[in-house]
């Protein structure tokens, strides 16, 4: 393999000011983090801890074998949404090691409105279990929920993507052999009541977990009975009497290393189909990456300067290195994992994106996981390049893409416009993982190009009728649209939504990229069948 | 009488200790060991290995036909009894010299002499050795042995006549008390010994303890070897020894020294064996006993003259001539012999029994020796006499020799049981031992202060004991990805990694009656520790090539060594050892289930009385039952006011470590 070589140099002011204000996004980023890790704040997290419980994050590390990485996802789901009160989504969700297996785990952070589902904790909820499905890794649900946000019913419980699409997940990935273990340490609510009894293992804890369809006031609007919780569905009931629960906890301690044991008698193995390599560092630092991207977004930079600081050893074998050159293909080794690298250099062109669409085959033919490494602004327009098939030149890399059934993760680094984020592997193309970094923007175009596209239709329409436009008014009518744009655009607006997995700190790139690599690995790689080609 | 192959008839380290000079005199030496010992030192070191039965020493290392089978497949032609067991069993020796070998020993009949108190102490008394004023008398009754303590005068010491090591001994300081402990004698007597007979004895209040060692040959000639000061004594249990015996006089010790050689005379004494004498304070000594074979404390001698005193025993018996004449003989330097054995001083010495996890003793030099028959990996069972090993140490003079001793017994690392250790450290620690001569109550007068206290492990040892469990468990980590499908997978790295935040671990150590939390952050070199105090130090770790660790707390490097049993810790640190357990919620858990009034066995033992039945009202401290394990008597005490529920243990049932033996109900 032959080693890339940097041209960058560290004491150039360029990389330092590019550094600089990378590492202040990035600051800002896990001050937004800090926040969101308070989760409903300090008198719901005092009154939890003062009940004996733990807060979920030390439930989670706890739940962890000792020194695991966690790989977090959407950390800023809901973030500036219902007033900015639901921190995280009101759930924590990620993949951890359990007794050697990575597994996805989801607990609710009952700090956080007693960790009622909101829109977007059932859609933070499925996209984690969508994680388990792909990937085949056994989910570990620490549950304490009031179930769903009754004052937003319209939006948690009757469509195909909402609460009840938890409890068809689990028992479908049961059926697939996706171990599920849920362990209880407050109330199970009505739908609620379904996650532990539609898994595989329940624990529950004594004097805390309660699993009920109906609780102690329905029971009483209903029959006129008084019941405690306790007495209704606690732990003794369930562990002695209705056999609902499986293991008995004496406190959340004891549950998670009860949750331990039961991930430890899985007898799972992961075998991985690759030829594997012993990890090597890159040659250059990946604290280095910020200094690489310009800070204004319209300058080229050479995206090998990023692969240099992933890679192991900055080896990188690249393909068609003298054709498509606006599209670097090649392969390289991810800590020990080969994989299959697409990255953007400049606007897709009709070769640049019939050679990504044959690296992406051999790749699939070869059964190597895809890396896509987007900052694209999208496919060349113009008369010519029509003219020369760019749409079908497009559509065959969109098809190789969309086909392929390696494992495929994408990494937003800058731009993701239009045609671009289908070819390079958006979330509508279900890569297994995708990741943000702070100075990345999605949209279907760029705010200018949009706000000039939009005005250019206007001024038509106007000179048409004979109407004149000023310069003035033209600025007047763009600016909002630009500031639409860039407020739309933004990876705080998109992970609020969970157009994405996360945001991540480019420095950390090697690791989150590797660890979403392997959790992936822990499904088979099948044949890849393509569509037609429009040749 | 020359032969080529040797069978030691015995186990632990003075069967490897045996075998080490009889292979460097070219002898084949043949080990025996029982089921309990099939993996055992002893029987890997020799030439060959004989099983001779089931782990109870009766049915193995104390059956003679087992032996002498052994014997006659092996081919060996003399036996070496060690000490202990058959040593210094007349039968035995018969039944050798009859099977046509030779008995590394003296002939039967001295044994049978020395091996009956009564009739030792009326041949001594004839050849003119002192004597403690006593009786010895056949008159067995309790009126009798009454009678004669008055006559003597208290305090008396009653014991069994067969014994020796303090079974069956007593000391009774008035009237009073003198029925039970006659009743208890006889009991542990008996069942040490099969022979209840008991002698009283004028009890010296403040006696050191010293002992002429002797040799005889078969031409005639005798020598002494000089004494051993053994007067730290623990319930007559000897703990450290030393020789020569401080301040004793070169005329005294060759008027000992003769009185010694004439005690082995009068017996027709061949081999090794030694002559106990109580020195008084005013110089007088009486002859206690003659133990007929070699002594457990017998390096100490060899550390002072240079001899081997096995190789003695062994020409000896081949019918060599002594090789030393009595002028020949002089005494180098000092040395000192420290017991080390499994028990539990703060639990009133209680054999401890399980797996050694780690043994690490001290480098051997010519100043530091250490005769051991246990390594890393052995079971400490309950079936014979919980000593490990024996550290034995050497200067030119006593105060060098005790520095040797303090340093070595610091540098002994043992972990998986509880060990005396400590306890000796305290002992040799302290100021009176180093100062004087002590007498033989020393041990048991000071015992509060020498008992080791739990001790709470300072900051530092718990930081160290952090990094120490945070750099095992990223090692672990690394061999389990190893194992694994994806050997190289960052799901294995134990950095404790996080997206965009910090990490940390909270380790809870139960230190002494605390639990203590440490939080461990993780850093990308290292980790940053807070610890109870409040205090915060960045700290590091690696592995050194003995499987210790290196620590690096703030710039101050230190070298420990941390051994782990699932939970329980063993930090090995600057000379001392400390003990945390890592707090487990599985365990807490199990804990609260098995909570309730019931009794447990303390240790795996057999029951030998019941005390009580059900419906019983009982006190606490009340006697409930009685516990035989490892040759000693456990009173099972009641814990609470209460009456018993259920006694699950019959009389000859044998219970195992932390079985139920008596349930309670609570009295309201």
């Amino acid at each position: 393999m032959t080693a890339l070589k940097s041209a960058l140099n560290s004491r150039d002011p360029e990389f330092k000011a590019n550094l600089s204000a990378m590492q202040a996004l990035s600051a800002d980023l896990r001050a937004k983090v800090a926040e969101v890790k308070l989760g409903g704040g300090e008198g719901p997290r005092k009154k939890h801890l003062e009940r004996g419980k733990l807060l979920p994050r030390e439930r989670i590390r706890q739940l962890l074998d000792m020194g695991s990485p966690f790989l977090e996802f959407s950390q800023l789901a809901a973030y500036g949404l219902y007033d900015g009160t639901i921190a995280g989504g009101g759930i924590i969700t990620g993949i951890g090691r359990i007794q050697g297996n990575e597994c996805v785990i989801v607990a609710n952070d009952a700090t956080v409105k007693g960790g009622t589902y909101y829109p977007l904790t059932v859609k933070k909820h499925l996209r984690a279990q969508e994680i388990a499905l792909e990937n085949n890794l056994p989910c570990v649900y620490l549950v304490e929920s009031g179930g769903a946000n009754l004052p937003n019913q319209d939006g948690v419980f009757p469509d195909r993507d909402h609460f009840g699409r938890i409890f068809y997940n689990q028992a479908n990935m049961s059926a697939a052999r996706i171990p599920q273990i849920a362990v209880v340490l407050g109330s199970c609510t009505a739908g609620g009541a379904y996650v532990p009894a539609m898994s595989d293992e329940a624990v529950i804890v004594k004097n805390q977990g309660t699993i009920f369809l109906g609780g102690p006031p329905l029971v009483k609007a209903a029959t006129g009975d008084v019941v405690s919780p306790e007495e209704l569905g606690g732990a003794d009931i369930h562990c002695r009497v209705s056999g609902v629960a499986d293991h008995y906890a004496e406190d959340d301690a004891h549950a998670m290393a009860i949750a331990r044991r039961i991930v430890g008698t899985l007898n799972r193995g992961k075998s991985i189909p690759l030829t594997l390599r012993e990890p090597k560092a890159p040659l250059y630092d990946p604290a280095e990456i910020g200094g690489i991207i310009p800070t204004d977004p319209k300058k080229p930079y050479d995206v090998r300067e990023v692969i240099a600081r992933l890679v192991d050893g900055s080896e990188f074998d690249e393909f068609k290195r003298l054709y498509g050159t606006t599209l670097v293909c090649g392969f390289a080794h991810l800590m020990g994992y080969p994989v299959g690298i697409v990255a953007n250099n400049g606007i897709l062109f009709s070769e640049s994106a019939q050679k990504g669409a044959h690296f992406v085959e051999l790749c699939s033919q070869r059964g190597i996981p895809l890396l896509f490494l987007q900052n694209i602004t999208g496919f060349m327009v113009g008369k010519r390049y029509e003219a020369g098939g760019i749409a079908k030149d497009g559509a065959k890399m969109v098809t190789a893409v969309a086909c392929s059934k390696v494992p495929r993760i994408t990494m937003i680094m800058g731009g993701s416009f239009g045609a671009g984020n289908y070819a390079m592997c958006g979330r509508a193309y279900s890569p297994r993982f995708l990741w943000l970094w702070p100075n990345a923007r999605v949209s279907v175009m760029g705010g200018e190009q949009a706000a000039s596209v939009l005005a250019q239709v206007r001024r038509d329409g106007m000179e048409a009728k004979g109407e004149s436009w000023s310069k003035e008014d033209e600025e007047a009518f763009k600016a909002p649209i630009r500031s639409q744009y860039e407020t739309q655009g933004h990876p705080y607006y998109a992970s609020a939504r969970l157009w994405d997995d996360g945001i991540i700190d480019p420095a950390d790139s090697r690791m989150v990229l590797a660890l979403s690599l392997s959790a992936a690995l822990n499904a088979p790689i099948p044949q890849t069948p393509f569509g037609v080609f429009r040749m | 009488m020359r032969f080529e192959s040797l069978l030691i008839a015995n186990r632990g380290e003075i069967a490897t200790r045996i075998i080490r000079t009889a292979k460097r005199m070219g002898l084949r030496t043949v080990a025996v060991y029982s089921d309990a010992d099939k993996n055992a030192l002893h029987a890997e070191m020799a030439d060959m290995a004989v099983h001779i039965g089931p782990a109870p020493a009766r049915e193995s290392y104390l059956s003679i036909d087992a032996i002498l089978r052994a014997a006659a497949t092996s081919g060996a032609r003399a036996i070496h009894p060690g000490y202990g067991f058959l040593s210094e069993n007349a039968d035995f020796a018969d039944a050798v010299a009859k099977a046509g070998l030779i008995f590394v020993g003296p002939p039967p009949n001295a044994m049978r002499a020395m091996g009956s108190k009564s009739e030792s102490k009326r041949l001594m008394a004839k050849a003119g050795v002192p004597l403690v004023p006593g009786y010895h008398g056949t008159d067995q009754s309790n009126a009798a042995i009454e009678r004669e303590a008055g006559r003597i005068g208290f305090p008396v010491l009653i014991k069994a006549s067969a014994g020796g090591g303090g079974k069956g001994m007593r000391i009774v300081t008035q009237q009073s008390e003198l029925e039970p402990a006659i009743a208890s004698a006889r009991r542990e007597a008996k069942a040490s010994f099969g022979d209840d007979t008991l002698l009283v004895e004028k009890y010296l209040s403040r006696p050191r303890h010293v002992e002429i060692q002797v040799f005889a040959d078969i031409q005639g000639n005798a020598v002494y070897l000089f004494e051993r000061d053994c007067s730290l004594q623990r319930r007559h249990q000897k703990v450290i020894e030393e020789a020569p015996a401080p301040g004793l006089s070169p005329q005294l010790r060759s008027r000992m020294g003769e009185a010694a050689v004439a005690a082995a005379k009068a017996v027709g004494y061949l081999g090794a064996g030694t002559v106990e004498f109580l020195l008084d304070e005013d110089g007088g000594f009486y002859f206690i006993e003659m133990n007929t074979r070699l002594q457990v404390e017998h390096p100490v001698t060899e550390m002072i003259t240079g001899l081997d005193l096995v190789e003695w025993q062994l020409r000896v018996a081949m019918g060599e001539a002594l090789p030393s004449s009595q002028d020949q003989l002089s005494i180098n330097g000092h040395a000192f012999e420290a017991r080390i054995y499994a028990e539990d001083p703060s639990r009133d010495f209680l054999p401890a029994t399980g797996r050694l996890l780690h043994w690490h003793p001290p480098a051997q030099s010519p100043h530091v020796r250490v005769d051991s028959g246990v390594r890393t990996g052995c079971e400490i069972g309950i079936y014979y006499d919980p000593m490990l090993a024996k550290l034995i140490v050497w200067d030119e003079n006593r105060a060098k020799a005790l520095a040797r001793l303090q340093s070595a017994l610091a540098d002994f690392e043992v972990a998986g049981l509880v060990t005396n250790l400590d306890f000796l450290s305290n002992v040799a620690t302290h100021p009176a031992f180093a100062e004087t001569a002590v007498d033989t109550g020393f041990l048991d007068r000071e015992r509060d202060a020498l008992t080791p206290m739990a001790t709470q492990a300072p900051e530092t040892i718990l930081a160290v004991a952090a990094i120490g469990v945070m750099l095992s468990r990223q090692e672990e980590t690394k061999a389990q990805a190893k194992m694994s499908g994806d050997p190289y997978s960052p799901w294995f790295l134990a950095s404790g990694w996080r997206m965009n935040d910090d990490n940390h671990h909270d380790l809870i150590f139960k230190n002494g009656e605390h639990d203590q939390k440490v939080t461990v952050h993780y850093r990308k070199q290292g980790w940053q520790i807070d610890l109870p105090s409040g205090a915060s130090i960045s700290a590091n770790a690696q592995r050194q090539d003995d499987g210790s660790l290196m620590a690096d707390l703030d710039g101050y490097r230190m070298s420990a060594r941390l051994v782990r049993e699932q939970q329980r810790l063993t930090l090995f640190a600057q000379g001392k050892s400390y003990h945390l357990d890592l707090f487990d919620p599985m365990s807490l858990a199990a804990g609260r289930e098995a909570q309730g009034g019931s009794l447990t066995a303390p240790m795996p033992g057999k029951v030998t009385a019941v005390h009580v039945k059900p419906g019983d009202a009982v006190l606490l401290g009340q006697p409930l039952m009685i516990l035989e394990a490892m040759k000693m008597e456990h009173t099972i005490k009641a814990p609470i006011d209460g009456v018993v529920a259920a006694v699950h243990f019959a009389p000859g049932d044998q219970a195992s470590d932390g079985d139920v033996l008596i349930a309670f109900a609570q009295e309201e």
